[in-house]
Formats: structure tokens, C-alpha cells, sequence
């Protein structure tokens, strides 16, 4: 009766109802805990009224809660689900570049972030627009770096709910005709976020992030280790990789992918890993998640242990090749291809479903850890550099804290919608965009923490360019297969055939224009903003006696900023 | 600003912050110099040079950083210290 309407080769996805239950108890556990989160380490007297409580933990997180906080953070369940996928699709360019994007990413966090750190601590900075606001004294800059924040971690979280999703449908949730079944436990996971990020802020991610982070440890290390040896060893695996990956796609009759990159990919390859690299640390989410910081060696002594997780993720990546092997089939509810299933249906097809269900919940609490920071990163932009600074110059710290909470809510639901709402290419393009966004705050941002060589306006005029060229070199890229726009992020340098990564071209376009600009307005005389810190800032720790006393004897007239 | 800038640190001395710089330097190059590692052979395990070669550059990087870490907070501390001296005993808190 039923079958009439049932479309042609959907694949019949049964509900695995033991890894289904595993998923919710963790799942249940780990919101419990978010709300319990609200108690811990609380400060004495003020509650969780003011973003520095709310919006960054109290300022109070140490090596350890760092080392969970920050993994949790960067490593997010997007990309465990597409750094497999793009291995198992395409091979070592579009998915390996990860490794060596999160090896060279360590050197550059320790070189930057302990000074954006103390300067942040001094002035009682929450983002990174307010650094550059005390700076540069620039309105149109602040305003430049906190858009472009908000923007491009809007699809970023869009793109967790996408990790959550893929989980859910290896699980059997969902079908191809009835929407709303398929999306509600979608939604009712996000509620749950939205419900403990409003009450417990970025103490809730904390506590989760070590759960979550346990347990993807726990899969990867199980998965890397018993299925090769199920397998007969990696040189199987390696093998039936390079066959697929040398294979002619039909439909571009070129090859799949990329086992081992020619002398044409390499410039794409490190291009990536370096552009991705710089660009990471300028997202607010992985600023807050260093501002939430102890003292100013934490997020040093971090950068020495966090490449843990980048062993991880190699690992990971080579589930991809693995499932290549295992003759995994991710087909999604509409009986297409969709490499995104590729590592969840792995671990159901090839393990226990107690375990499999342990791993699928690892993802999709890994989904929450990120999308939590993210939006309370993204509140605090708006709070702090469109709320305050446009509109209510004189807000207390309560008022700022309450705002901010508001603004998480709004910023999820936006997520959410966008996810439900839009088909998953346009998050996925948005993300693209995002990532060459976010890349052109970095002069404003970096180059500030050094020198104030650059001017104001020569900034504001590089961030620009850099974001004209970097939308426009996007769109242009067309995918092979399917002809549609923003098929990748590859692109010639123009006036070459050398392929790179479009953010680092529309990086040194930026950086171009901003010194050009800089030497021009220095000639013309234009006049430089006010710069509120000074060299003693960027070098000040936690508990150095010098910043108490210099905050008691000289109040910087900032509204908002918390008493030593 | 109208008062002077008190320093939080006395001056750097040099060494510490160049063999820094150096370390740091490796780490960032050396792992995305492609042609050095885009070969299958030397095989390890049954994986090819390419990917265990930037996997095994993960705990080197780490190390190095660590290294670094030591030599700056070991020089940060000495700096830190010898302006603390400076200042007359009332200031300190």
C-alpha cells in the first residue's frame, strides 16, 4: 500500500535501536552537565552577570580545562565528518591538507596569541574587535572585524547541526518524505544547546568539551587500531585508496582524486594548510576560547600539547581510505551518495552497535561543544561592537551580559533555520566564503599586536579588497560535475595557471593595499585614531602586580571593563 | 596617556627569542615544503612516505614548541624579576 509512494531505491535504513539508545543516554548525560555547568567554579558574589563570567568562563580556565576546551573548540564534528569524506571522495588534497594545516597551525597560535592575550587582560577586551577598537580607535574598523566574526561563524555552527544530521541518519532517523520527522530530533538537540549555553555560558562547553573529547579519543583509538588489523594490515587499505583515486570519474573524465599530489597540486596543498592555519585563530570562537585563559603562558604551554588532537584527526582522515576498503556505502535518504555518511555508517557497519553507538555519540557531542562557543563568541561580538559601541555607550556589565545571552539564542536559531530552511550546499558554500573572510581581519588584528605602523583607514581599505576579491575569485570557481558556483576553493593566481588557495591571494592582495594605503595617508597627514594601550600591555601576566596597581591609580575610562 | 608607561618586563635579552624564532620557523616550513615528501617510498607499515611523514612531523612540532616554551617563559620569568627589583618596595602590592 505504502510502497506506491515509497521512491525508487531509498535505501530501507532500519532504526539500530541499541546505538540509537547509547547516542540519547550520552546525549542526556552530557546536557545534565551543562546545566550543572552554571555552578561550577563560580565566582564569588557577581553570578554569571557580565560577559567576562558568562562570555569567557571568568577568565579562569587552566592548562587542562584549556587543552579540553580548545580541542573540543577547533576540532569540531564538522570536521570530523568532512575531512573523512573528502579523503574518501577525493583523496590527499582536499582532505590530508588538514595534517599539516593543524601542525603548522601550533607555531603560529604561539607566536600571537600570549600577546593578544595580556593586552586583552589589561583592557578587559572580549573579542577581537574590541583589541583592535583600543588600538586603532577606528569605528569603521572595529565594526569591519566584528561583521565579518559574526558572518562567517554563522555557517560554521550551520555546519555542526550538518555533523548532528549525519549521525542521525546513519542512525536511521528521519525519511525521505516526512520533514519535520527528520528534522525534529535536530531540534530538539539545538533547543537543549540553546537552553544550557543561555544559563551556564562558556562553562558549559568547557565540562562538556572533556566528555566529548574522552570519547572521540576513545573511537579513533579503537577504530585505528582493530580495523586495520581486521583488514590485514594499512598496506591493503593504502592500495585500494589509490586505485579509486586513479580511477577516471566520468563525469570530468579526469581522475577521482589525489593519492599522492603531483608537482601541479603542491601549491594548492600548502596553500591551504598555511591559509587555513592563519585564519583559524582570527574566528572569534577560537579567540574566545583563549581569552577564557588563566594566565598569559596557558594558551603557550597549550600550543605545545594541543597537536594531540591533530594525530587524532590524521588518524581520523585515514577512516576515510579505511572505508574506501570496507566498501562502505553512504547513501542518504534520497538514495543519493553523500560522502558526509561515510564515517558514521563505517563504525555501524564494522563494530558492535554499544560501540558504534559510543562513537556516533562522540560526533554528535562534538557537534555541541563548538556550536555552543561559537554562538556565545558571535553574542559577544554583537553585544560589544554593534550594542555597545552604536547604541548603548553606557550599558553596565549586566546589561552587556544579558544581551549577550539573548543574542546567543538568536544567533542558533539563525543556524537552525539556515540548515533546515536551505539546502546544505549553500552552509557549506557560506562556510568557504567564511573561511576567506575571516582571513582579511587578520592585518587589523595581527599587525596590531606589533606595530601601529599601519593606518587605520589603509586597514579598513585592505580588509576590503581583500574581501571583493576573495567573494568574487569564489564564485567564479565552477564545479565540474554540476556547473553551479563556488564549487571549490582553488583558484589560479590571476595571471597564472598556478592553482592556491583563494583566501591567501585575497590575503596578499589585503596586505598590499594596506601598506600601499598606509604610506599614502602617513604623506597625506591623515590623522591616526587614539590608541588606548601601550607597550607594557602586550606583555603583562595575570599576576604581575603591576596591572592591579596601574588599573587602581589609572581607570582606562572604558565602559564595561572589569575591576582588577 | 597622561602617566608614563610603567614596564612590566625589563628588556629582552636577544638569544632566547632568535633560537625561538628558529625553531618556530622549522615547524612552520619544513611541514609545508611539499616536494620534500610527495613520494610513496619509503613505505612504513604499509603506509606510503606522504602520509606518515606529515603524521610523524605532528609530535616533532610539538616538541619544538616545547623547547620554545621553555627558553620564553624561562627568559619572560628573568624579565619579569628584574623589573620587579626596580620598582621601590610601597608599589608592590
Amino acid at each position: 500500500m505504502s510502497a506506491v509512494t515509497v521512491p525508487l531505491a531509498v535505501p530501507d535504513r532500519p532504526i539500530n535501536v541499541v546505538a540509537l539508545s547509547i547516542v540519547i543516554i550520552l546525549f542526556v548525560l552530557v546536557a545534565a552537565l551543562g546545566f550543572v555547568a552554571a555552578r561550577w567554579r563560580r565566582g564569588e558574589g557577581t553570578g554569571l552577570h557580565s560577559l567576562d563570567e558568562w562570555g569567557l568562563g571568568g577568565r579562569s580556565f587552566g592548562t587542562w580545562v584549556t587543552w579540553f576546551l580548545l580541542g573540543g573548540d577547533l576540532y569540531t564534528a564538522y570536521t570530523f565528518v568532512a575531512v573523512p569524506a573528502a579523503m574518501w571522495a577525493t583523496g590527499a588534497v582536499s582532505g590530508f591538507f588538514a595534517v599539516p594545516y593543524t601542525i603548522v597551525l601550533y607555531p603560529i597560535v604561539f607566536l600571537l596569541m600570549s600577546r593578544l592575550w595580556s593586552v586583552s587582560h589589561r583592557h578587559g577586551f572580549v573579542t577581537p574587535a574590541d583589541f583592535v577598537g583600543g588600538r586603532y580607535g577606528s569605528r569603521a574598523l572595529t565594526l569591519a572585524v566584528a561583521v565579518t566574526g559574526i558572518v562567517a561563524t554563522m555557517p560554521y555552527i550551520a555546519l555542526q547541526l550538518v555533523g548532528i544530521r549525519a549521525v542521525l541518519t546513519v542512525l536511521g532517523l528521519g525519511s525521505a518524505e516526512n520533514v519535520l520527522l527528520t528534522d525534529l530530533p535536530l531540534i530538539i538537540a539545538f533547543v537543549v544547546l540553546a537552553a544550557y549555553t543561555y544559563t551556564s555560558g562558556l562553562r558549559a562547553p568547557a565540562l562538556i568539551a572533556v566528555v566529548k573529547d574522552l570519547l572521540i579519543y576513545l573511537a579513533v583509538i579503537v577504530a585505528v587500531i582493530y580495523l586495520p588489523l581486521k583488514f590485514g594490515g594499512w598496506g591493503p587499505i593504502f592500495d585500494s585508496a589509490e586505485a579509486k583515486m586513479g580511477a577516471t570519474n566520468p563525469a570530468t573524465g579526469k581522475p577521482v582524486g589525489v593519492f599522492i599530489p603531483g608537482a601541479a597540486s603542491y601549491s594548492a596543498y600548502w596553500t591551504l594548510a598555511l591559509g587555513s592555519a592563519l585564519a583559524l585563530f582570527m574566528y572569534p570562537h577560537s579567540i574566545t576560547g583563549v581569552l577564557a585563559t588563566k594566565s598569559r603562558n596557558t594558551i603557550r604551554k597549550n600550543a605545545a600539547v594541543l597537536p594531540l588532537y591533530s594525530l587524532m584527526l590524521g588518524f581520523l582522515a585515514l577512516l576515510g581510505y579505511v572505508a574506501i576498503y570496507a566498501g562502505t556505502q553512504p547513501i542518504d535518504l534520497n538514495g543519493t551518495v553523500n560522502p558526509q555518511l561515510v564515517v558514521p555508517q563505517l563504525f555501524l557497519d564494522q563494530f558492535p552497535s554499544w560501540f558504534a553507538g559510543i562513537a556516533l555519540a562522540a560526533i554528535a557531542i562534538g557537534a555541541l561543544v563548538p556550536a555552543a562557543i561559537m554562538s556565545i563568541a558571535a553574542a559577544n561580538l554583537f553585544t560589544r561592537n554593534i550594542y555597545r559601541d552604536l547604541i548603548r555607550p553606557d550599558a553596565t556589565p549586566r546589561q552587556e551580559a544579558k544581551v549577550s545571552k539573548i543574542a546567543s539564542l538568536v544567533v542558533k536559531f539563525g543556524a537552525l533555520i539556515f540548515v533546515i530552511g536551505m539546502d546544505q550546499s549553500a552552509a557549506i558554500n557560506m562556510q568557504l566564503l567564511g573561511g576567506i573572510w575571516i582571513l582579511q581581519t587578520f592585518p587589523a588584528i595581527v599587525a596590531g599586536l606589533y606595530t601601529r605602523w599601519f593606518h587605520r583607514w589603509a586597514l579598513f581599505g585592505g580588509w576590503l579588497a581583500g574581501i571583493i576579491y576573495g567573494t568574487i575569485a569564489a564564485y567564479n570557481v565552477v564545479n565540474p560535475v554540476t556547473k553551479a558556483n563556488f564549487g571549490g576553493a582553488i583558484a589560479p593566481i590571476p595571471g597564472t595557471d598556478i592553482q592556491v588557495y583563494i583566501a591567501v591571494v585575497a590575503f596578499a592582495i589585503n596586505l598590499i593595499v594596506a601598506a600601499g594605503l598606509s604610506l599614502l595617508f602617513r604623506a597625506l597627514k591623515l590623522t591616526d585614531g587614539k590608541d588606548i594601550t601601550r607597550s607594557s600591555d602586550y606583555g603583562a601576566d595575570e599576576n604581575d602586580p603591576k596591572v592591579a596597581q596601574l588599573e587602581r591609580e589609572q581607570p582606562l575610562a572604558e565602559p564595561g571593563a572589569p575591576t582588577f | 596617556m597622561s602617566s608614563p608607561d610603567v614596564p612590566t618586563r625589563a628588556p629582552a635579552r636577544p638569544g632566547p627569542y632568535i633560537v625561538t624564532g628558529i625553531l618556530l620557523t622549522i615547524a612552520i616550513v619544513v611541514p609545508l615544503f611539499v616536494p620534500a615528501y610527495s613520494v610513496a617510498e619509503p613505505s612504513l607499515a604499509g603506509m606510503p612516505f606522504f602520509y606518515w611523514y606529515q603524521m610523524a612531523w605532528i609530535p616533532i612540532t610539538s616538541a619544538l614548541i616545547g623547547i620554545s616554551y621553555w627558553l620564553v617563559s624561562k627568559e619572560d620569568r628573568r624579565r619579569r624579576e628584574a623589573v620587579r627589583v626596580v620598582t621601590s618596595p610601597e608599589e608592590e602590592r
